[in-house]
């Protein structure tokens, strides 16, 4: 938006397979999130180019982004985003609603997600009155709920002591289990030695993409 | 249109935003209520103004002769002008101008009027059957005086209400009684009233021109006379026949009775519709200085919801990108605040202008002021200003959204 133009990522190619989970690291500044907001099409990208299950995306109108971004991905953000006058139930039905789902159906599956993150009883509760976690929890089960091909988390864990960061890391590897594919960006290397590939990211450029074997956040919890 | 989704989706935002929702909605209905006020009292005063000039016949011109105050022709200032029948005659006779209505008064001095050996004191006018429409007078009883009448010096005579009232109040009817004016007996052959409150004219005893003059010795002297012409298509053609007839009037009375043509006051003539026209006038001032307190109320009240839009967009400008971000599209977030702004300000005008109506409708009938008679407001006048309030509503839901659908999610995301 702004009218100074920053060359943030200057040479990134990677592919990520289905059911990978992916963390995306390196200090801040280094482009990860740029990277993630470009994935998510959060962001448009410049130069190069990006296929999602196949499809190019390239110069999407608003409209056609906002139906990939419904029918594909799942957000999970380091600050939540929960929208705060709606009820847990509310914001996890949302993207159901934009996928034109009925009412009924929507907080039924509402209800069966955010029984998966285990906070059933808190359906009726506004985020104010959740802890930082169970707005998380609700929050991946928002981004469950559109069944997305790719979840991407931006810094899930950042606004989370280490605890309730494992307790999430559990959950998003639960998910991943049952096939999801799922993209961290972390600046925390025990968060992302959770996950099973690391690529490191700095000053625009992958200094490094290595496969790893998986600490399972179980352990700690 | 009807999309019971979206309509939910609504009621769960106005539902859990009850304060923003309300104070959209008191600057609509407020607005709303102070111009349908406004424009019921504009209507109010017309009313008034028009029920204050229904006394006479708006149409009517009167006659009434002065003194003369310049020389002309050798003939000195401050004579007497005396009109007579001759005058009359010409008038209705010969005159281009055509009227609907001429009559004459003649007011005989020193006359006696006894009724059962007690003396009234009443005044007793002569004329002739038109000045019933020229005084807009109405008929309770019996007849009013007639061309027969007229023609044959009847003695008969025309009583007010007031005097039915105060002599006759025994009697089931005064008709078929008789009155002694100046030593002759009088049948009384009508009874009369007057509109409105003007009981001043009700003091007089009317009876025929002729007999008037024949009996009380007022050979061929009249001392008014009294005209009513037709109405026209529009008010200002009225006028403008008003003016004619006016002036080919005064220039032949003038001419006749050697008044100097620049003498403007030895003969009064008084007509309604000139003074009407003044107030219509001042009427038509009054009615635009409301409608531009009424339009800038409104425009206030746009510019209150075009406010409030911009800050509840601003508000929920994360909100926005968080919905972008699950899927939404730009048209159904832009779709929804509009929705929303256009179900509020319609909500909020609708009851604006039910109360004010309901407020007009009960209290303004009980209102007796002079000039101010049962302000109303045209229902679709009203109904547009709701309609046009809603449109800017609309509007001022749309461009904030359309900008704020605009910026990146990202950078709707950071906003906090």
């Amino acid at each position: 938006m702004g009218s100074n133009s920053l060359h943030v990522l200057k040479g990134i190619n990677f592919s990520v397979e289905e059911g990978e989970l992916v963390a995306i690291m390196g200090s801040s500044g280094s482009g990860k999130s740029t990277l993630l907001n470009i994935l998510g099409m959060l962001d448009e990208l410049d130069e190069g180019s990006y296929d999602l299950d196949g499809v190019p995306i390239k110069n999407l109108n608003e409209t056609k982004a906002a139906n990939y971004r419904n029918k594909f991905l799942g957000f999970v953000f380091q600050s939540f985003n929960l929208i705060n006058y709606k009820s847990a139930m509310e914001n996890v039905a949302l993207p159901l609603y934009y996928q034109r789902v009925g009412r009924k159906e929507r907080q039924e599956k509402a209800l069966k997600y955010l029984d998966q993150v285990g906070l059933k009883e808190w359906a009726e509760h506004l985020p104010s009155e959740l802890s930082g976690g169970q707005k998380q929890r609700v929050a991946i089960a928002r981004a469950m709920a559109a069944e997305p091909k790719v979840l991407l988390a931006d810094e899930p864990t950042g606004a989370l002591d280490s605890t309730t960061s494992y307790e999430v890391m559990d959950l998003i590897q639960k998910i991943n289990d049952q096939g999801n594919t799922i993209l961290i960006v972390t600046h925390e290397p025990d968060i992302a030695d959770m996950c099973k590939r690391i690529v490191h990211l700095k000053d625009g450029i992958i200094l490094e993409d290595k496969k790893i074997k998986q600490v399972r956040a179980s352990e700690y919890v | 249109m009807f999309d019971i989704e979206r309509w939910q989706e609504i009621f769960d935002t106005i539902r859990k935003n009850k304060l923003r929702t309300f104070l959209t909605g008191l600057s609509v209905a407020s607005g709303i209520f102070i111009l349908v006020i406004l424009l019921g009292f504009g209507q109010g005063m017309q009313n008034g103004i028009a029920e204050e000039f229904k006394e006479d016949a708006a149409t009517s011109i009167w006659v009434w002769p002065r003194r003369t105050t310049i020389e002309y022709k050798g003939l000195n200032p401050g004579r007497r002008v005396q009109l007579r029948n001759e005058n009359y005659e010409t008038i209705t006779n010969a005159f281009d101008s055509d009227y609907e209505k001429a009559s004459l008064l003649y007011f005989p001095r020193d006359v006696q009027v006894v009724y059962n050996n007690d003396l009234l004191v009443y005044n007793v006018a002569g004329t002739n059957g038109d000045l019933q429409s020229i005084e807009n007078e109405f008929l309770s009883e019996g007849r009013y005086i007639n061309e027969t009448d007229v023609q044959q010096n009847a003695k008969v005579a025309v009583i007010s209400n007031k005097i039915k009232r105060e002599v006759f109040a025994d009697l089931e009817t005064p008709i078929g009684e008789y009155i002694t004016i100046s030593g002759a007996g009088f049948r009384i052959v009508g009874v009369f009233g007057e509109h409105g409150e003007d009981e001043g004219e009700e003091e007089r005893i009317f009876v025929p021109i002729t007999t008037a003059q024949l009996a009380f010795n007022g050979s061929d002297k009249i001392n008014n006379l009294n005209f009513m012409l037709p109405e026209m298509e529009s008010f200002d053609a009225t006028v403008e026949k008003n003016k004619e007839f006016t002036d080919e009037l005064l220039t032949y009375l003038k001419q006749y009775h050697g008044v100097a043509p620049e003498d403007d006051r030895a003969i009064h003539i008084w007509n309604p519709i000139q003074e009407a026209k003044r107030f219509y006038a001042l009427m038509g001032g009054i009615k635009l200085f409301f409608w531009v307190v009424g339009f800038f109320t409104i425009i206030a009240g746009v510019v209150s919801v075009s406010n409030i839009m911009l800050i509840v967009v601003k508000e929920r400008t994360r909100e926005i990108g968080i919905r972008k971000a699950l899927g939404a599209k730009p048209w159904s977030i832009i779709g929804m605040i509009m929705h929303e702004a256009i179900f509020v300000t319609a909500i909020a005008g609708f009851t604006g202008l039910i109360f004010s109506m309901g407020l007009l409708e009960i209290v303004g009938p009980e209102i007796e002021v002079d000039y101010v008679l049962n302000p109303a407001v045209n229902f679709n006048v009203a109904l547009s200003t709701v309609i046009l309030l809603i449109v800017a509503g609309a509007l001022a839901g749309f461009f904030p959204a359309w900008k704020a659908v605009r910026v990146q999610v990202i950078e709707a995301l950071r906003d906090e």
